[in-house]
């Protein structure tokens, strides 16, 4: 029954935050250090949201990478299980992207590797950056400075489908390649 | 449930009213050891004119870790408070073996004087008996003490209810690192952030604690100091920096990085100068951690073709594969006494704790699943904490190394995930 009480508590104190964003994505905690029962300093509100704050760029004229009638605007590449090789049907995208690159020297790019659920997540972080890796390797082959291309990975951390069948976890397995400033 | 432990309970609920977000673990026990000592704590003299009794958390305490079933004491009048006052053959009646009583007093200047004694009252001798003079503040620390010295008595290990943990919640979008003592009382918030938070690794000597943080949309290792909240990035290199694992002198770090391609694995300062690649490989190398006495490293590589256990010698860098059995082996963790490891093992599609000595290479499956991860190792090496779910949350479980005793640590509102058991309090 506390539990009950807890619960609605949380509940209204995630009420209460999450109308506050902040732009400061992180806050540090000090003071774990006292043997006294005062919890110190939870003075945590309004930090849910934030994170990239205000990055809305796109004048007037048509960007290629937004446009959804281009390719480049095609930004995941999946990965059957177990699998670290760009398949056939999402090579025209990896190239569009490379020649993109090529021809855009300020250009940069992240690439973010993501695995399924399934399994450590430490691990799940060495899967997805396989995929990002691999992804990299063909802009680079393509003639891409390897300076602007950064291969990441979130692991498991971030599905695009929060399901827990094949479907969504064919969804996660995924490279998502992110122009800086976006 | 105890009249007592819920007394704690509502304590703790009045503690956390104001940090309600910090998601407050409790904990249930699910198993016990199938020789549990029975024991009665009997409620301390003049414990009731104080807003949070000592007696009632050692209880708590010792019941939880399965090593210990409370005896009732409730019917025997007149209550003792000294060794001197407990009649053992009335104790044995009630079927204990061993009997705790104790005095809580206020002295002149305001402090409290607490004492206990614990009596083995089969062999009728007094197996201890101490008095501390502590301030209200010290209640819950004084009294986790006492169920320390208790669990040692009769079960001939250090106890860990003086501990802390870490643990990171996600509710939402947002995402924290949690310290809380072993008993899931007084959760303090070490970090929040809006991306993802992973692998919290304590320094040994409990002040510092690594982790990886997604803030900077992408993995960066963090070393933050608890006293003051202050952090570094300590791998914050081109690609992926995960996987921290500290020295055991609190030196060293080890770590994954992705710099020269591949996930590999490097040991570098704990300030992050000076990153030296331990060895190459075409594989994935990554959550490495030192043995007990820092000669080695285990870590997780694919290099055989599926995930597996490896054990590097550090000073003559020769590596040998430890697991065999089933086709992933995953997130080994060294036991204290130097004898083997904990790990994550698939079984068909169920995720299972499991425990292996390195010189019998005997397994032996802990838990059941099915997404049973993380396992993080009590500093006595006599309880593995790991991250599970129920009911589609991540929540968090205990379970002995001989796989008897099973805790489950329950949290209202939040996931909970990615546990990590603090060194001894010094």
């Amino acid at each position: 029954m506390k539990k009950f009480a807890i619960a609605a508590l949380v509940a209204i104190f995630i009420a209460g935050c999450t109308s506050t964003p902040t732009t400061a994505p992180v806050e540090d905690k000090s003071g774990t250090a006292s043997t006294t029962g005062t919890p110190g300093g939870a003075t945590t509100s309004g930090t849910t949201q934030g994170g990239v704050s205000g990055t809305t760029s796109g004048t007037g004229g048509a960007n290629p990478l937004r446009d959804p009638n281009n390719i480049l605007s095609k930004r995941s590449v999946y990965f059957e299980f177990d699998s670290f090789t760009v398949a056939d049907q999402y090579k025209p995208i990896v190239e569009a992207h490379a020649k993109y690159l090529a021809a855009n020297r300020n250009a940069r790019v992240t690439l973010q590797g993501h695995a399924d659920e399934r399994g450590s997540r430490e691990y799940n972080i060495a899967l997805g950056q396989k995929r990002a890796d691999a992804v990299k390797r063909m802009v680079t082959v393509m003639g891409v400075q390897e300076t602007i291309v950064e291969s990441v990975s979130f692991g498991k951390e971030k599905p695009r489908n929060m399901g827990h069948d094949e479907a969504a976890w064919a969804e996660n397995r995924r490279v998502d390649i992110i122009y800086a400033g976006e | 449930m105890h009249r007592s432990l819920r007394f704690v309970f509502t304590v703790v609920a009045l503690l956390v009213l104001p940090f309600a977000a910090r998601a407050q673990l409790t904990i249930e026990i699910v198993g016990g050891a199938g020789t549990a000592i029975p024991i009665a704590i009997v409620p301390f003299g003049g414990e009731s004119s104080f807003p949070l009794g000592i007696s009632g958390i050692v209880g708590a305490d010792l019941q939880r870790s399965g090593m210990f079933r409370l005896v009732n004491s409730d019917a025997v009048t007149p209550r003792p408070v000294r060794a001197e006052d407990i009649r053992a053959d009335v104790w044995r009646g009630r079927g204990a073996d061993a009997v705790v009583v104790g005095s809580m007093q206020t002295l002149a200047d305001g402090r409290v004087e607490v004492r206990f004694a614990l009596m083995d009252v089969v062999k009728q001798s007094l197996l201890v008996a101490m008095t501390y003079t502590i301030t209200p503040a010290q209640f819950r620390t004084t009294a986790h003490k006492i169920a320390d010295i208790i669990y040692e008595k009769l079960t001939g290990d250090p106890g860990v209810f003086s501990t802390r943990i870490a643990y990171i919640t996600k509710a939402g979008a947002r995402y924290q690192l949690l310290v809380a003592d072993a008993d899931g009382a007084d959760p303090q918030v070490v970090v929040t952030s809006n991306e993802p938070l992973l692998s919290p690794r304590w320094s040994p000597e409990g002040t510092r604690i690594a982790y990886v943080s997604f803030e900077q949309k992408k993995p960066v290792v963090y070393v933050q100091n608890l006293a003051n909240g202050s952090r570094q990035a300590v791998a914050n290199f081109r690609g992926s920096n995960s996987a921290p694992a500290w020295s055991p002198d609190g030196r060293r770090l080890a770590v994954t990085l992705t710099k020269d391609g591949g996930s590999q694995v490097y040991v570098m300062s704990a300030d992050g100068a000076n990153a030296q690649r331990v060895m190459t490989s075409n594989a994935i190398d990554t959550e490495a951690a030192f043995t007990a006495d820092g000669g080695s490293l285990l870590f997780t590589s694919d290099r055989g073709g599926s995930p597996q256990v490896y054990r590097l010698n550090v000073g003559s860098g020769s590596v040998e594969r430890l697991t065999f059995d089933g086709s992933y082996n995953v997130s080994p963790r060294p036991t204290p006494d130097g004898k083997g490891f904990v790990f994550v093992r698939r079984d068909g599609g169920r995720f299972q704790i499991a425990i292996q000595d390195f010189g019998s290479r005997q397994m032996q499956v802990l838990t059941s699943g099915p997404v049973d991860e993380s396992p993080s190792l009590a500093p006595n090496g006599k309880l593995v904490l790991y991250a599970n779910e129920s009911g589609g949350r991540g929540t968090l479980a205990a379970v002995s190394i001989d796989g008897r005793v099973k805790q489950r640590l329950v949290s209202a509102g939040a996931d909970v995930r990615e546990p990590a058991w603090g060194p001894y309090a010094r």
